[in-house]
């Protein structure tokens, strides 16, 4: 059954990008492990020919008519950036130094 | 005037109606009790006094030229702070969103704006609602008034002591697990959770879309209906928003709050009782069911065999969700944006992976793992899957129950509040106090929890759940406002009358 290793941790908050300390990691990789051990037993409670549910009440599809509505400004939108050039989201570097 | 502060809203909304109080007294009643307890309590992460009272101010011009905007026109409310308020700060109990001002209203605020409701304040939350005690708020954790020294519930434990401390007659949680009923149970108050989609979402800082639903924190029931209809109903923002007409839920709760309740049938769930239950919390819920008995309801004992694993299947489901929405906080548009130590010229990646350590607390980091995991190939099938596959079983248990009553009962929570600290780095622990609330959530169907009395063993308080069939939240108002009724009439005044006073803040 699961067995969630150091190192995969690792590779999760890898992919999840969340640097973690290595301290972090000595703590939360044992809690980890405990908690998918107990969430483990599902795997076998429901049988093949059971649906699955991804929302709690059947959904339909919504749609509205095709017209403008009100949005942000640019200014609102803006507002809450932490860098901000030329009315536009100032971000860091997108690629490598080699690109 | 301090009184004030001790009336029901809907009391307050005769004494504006009858020209005893204002609304602008009524609201500087509020802050003015916030100012003197919440140095103790630490409910409230934000308080607008300027806006609370501008908004009272208009409510009294309102009612001196003879109009209203709702039934609460006046009464003032906290919101949590996971509920966009535009012009006020939204962090979420989260470092990453520490300061951050939406440029919008969620649907929730809009709608009570409109009604007049003065807004006291954003309320203290577990980080991105993801606890059990508040303790996961990265601005520290909320007391609760019966106790300091112990948690108030959560994740909504600052809605819930708002009220039990008197700050705010009302307050507006989200129960994704049972974050408004589960606070409430140990807070001695009330909260209800709204059949999924009977509250717009749209404004809602998601943890688990599929889950998520914001309801009122009250001291009454007929308040918490009061409320539930200003906020409710369909919203074009929210495509899962149901497009039907709420149901009659102040009606529900004036007729049920006559203590009648002949006829009804109601199922005690008999995997959400016993074992795993405080003796206390047990006996005052037997007790209340005894009530109902001698009120003129037929009990029976109903079987969800499904619900044992609500737990497992929950803490899949949530955090793949969880994993999923909280991908938006990358540190680009909005937020915290950290620059990692030592690194020159550092990568958009390099700032995320920085940004996500240190604005995420530990609780956020262990379920965003986990629903990385659990969404990885090659586990997906197993337990995400599985996850939504038992999640209709867990549906399938609810309709049959639902065909034998027309509501189930259950202690709220498996215990009354616990010390701040106790279960802190134990999360298995801590998630085991939704056990019993997680069900209606997976289900979608409407819940509310009402103060049972408190617990022989440590005198706090403990409360009685109530879940009705989709679409019927009339019936939770009934039988909540019934519970509430024979046993105040029982205990000769409301539970909160018997919490401690609290000493006013020196600090």
């Amino acid at each position: 059954m699961p067995d969630i290793s150091r190192d995969e941790v690792s590779h999760l908050a890898d992919l999840a990008r969340i640097d973690l300390s290595d301290a972090e990691l000595d703590h939360l990789a044992p809690q980890l492990a405990v908690i998918l051990e107990s969430i483990a037993s599902i795997s076998a409670v429901a049988a093949d020919d059971v649906p699955p549910t991804s929302h709690a009440l059947p959904l339909t599809n919504v749609f509205r008519e095709d017209v403008a509505r009100p949005g942000l400004t640019a200014e609102q939108a803006l507002a809450g950036a932490p860098a901000v050039e030329e009315q536009r989201f100032m971000v860091p570097r997108i690629l490598g130094e080699e690109a | 005037m301090s009184d004030l502060t001790r009336r029901t809203a809907a009391e307050l909304v005769d004494a504006l109606a009858a020209g005893e109080t204002t609304s602008v007294e009524v609201t500087q009643a509020s802050l003015d009790r916030i100012a003197e307890v919440d140095g103790a309590v630490h409910a409230f992460l934000h308080v607008d006094a300027e806006g609370a009272l501008a908004a009272a101010r208009a409510a009294d011009e309102r009612r001196a030229s003879g109009t209203s905007a709702s039934a609460l026109d006046g009464v003032p409310i906290a919101v949590k702070d996971v509920l966009a308020t535009e012009g006020l700060p939204t962090t979420c109990g989260s470092r990453i969103l520490e300061g951050w001002v939406p440029p919008y209203d969620a649907t929730v605020v809009a709608r009570l704006r409109a009604a007049g409701l003065p807004i006291l304040g954003k309320t203290n939350m577990d980080e991105f609602a993801m606890g059990s005690s508040t303790e996961h708020s990265a601005y520290g954790p909320t007391h609760n008034p019966w106790d300091l020294d112990r948690i108030p519930g959560g994740s909504g434990g600052g809605s819930a002591a708002a009220v039990a401390a008197f700050e705010a007659p009302l307050a507006i949680g989200t129960d994704t697990g049972g974050s408004i009923r589960q606070p409430g149970a140990v807070t001695g108050t009330v909260g209800v959770k709204p059949t999924y989609g009977g509250v717009s979402r749209y404004g809602l800082v998601a943890l688990a879309n599929s889950l998520d639903q914001a309801g009122p924190v009250t001291r009454t029931v007929l308040d918490a209906a009061l409320l539930h209809e200003i906020i409710g109903g369909h919203d074009p923002l929210d495509s899962t928003s149901i497009d039907q007409p709420l149901p009659a839920l102040v009606e529900a709760a004036r007729q049920g709050a006559t203590g009648d309740v002949k006829g009804l049938r109601v199922g005690v769930v008999k995997e959400l009782t016993g074992e795993g239950y405080q003796a206390g919390v047990q006996q005052r819920f037997d007790e209340a069911v005894q009530l109902l008995v001698e009120a003129g309801a037929e009990v029976v004992e109903v079987s969800c065999p499904t619900f044992v694993h609500a737990l497992a299947t929950y803490y899949l489901i949530l955090p793949a969700e969880a994993s999923s929405n909280l991908a938006k906080f990358d540190a680009m548009r909005y937020g915290l944006r950290v620059l990692p130590e030592g690194v020159e010229a550092p990568s958009a990646e390099e700032v995320m992976r920085a940004t996500r350590d240190r604005g995420f607390g530990d609780e956020v980091k262990r379920r965003i793992i986990l629903g990385t995991y659990a969404l990885s190939s090659g586990y997906y099938d197993a337990y995400y899957g599985q996850a939504q596959k038992v999640r209709t079983l867990i549906s399938r248990d609810f309709a049959a129950a639902f065909e034998q009553a027309d509501v189930l009962v259950s202690p709220t929570a498996p215990t009354t509040a616990f010390k701040l600290g106790e279960k802190l780095d134990d999360p298995l622990a801590m998630y085991l106090n939704d056990l019993a609330t997680i069900p209606a959530n997976l289900a979608g169907v409407p819940g509310i929890s009402v103060p049972s009395g408190l617990a022989d063993e440590d005198g706090l308080p403990a409360g009685v759940q109530v879940l009705a069939p989709a679409l019927a939240d009339d019936r939770v108002y009934r039988v909540g406002a019934a519970l509430e009724t024979l046993l105040t009439d029982r205990w000769g005044g409301s539970l909160l009358a018997k919490a401690p006073a609290l000493e006013g803040a020196s600090a």
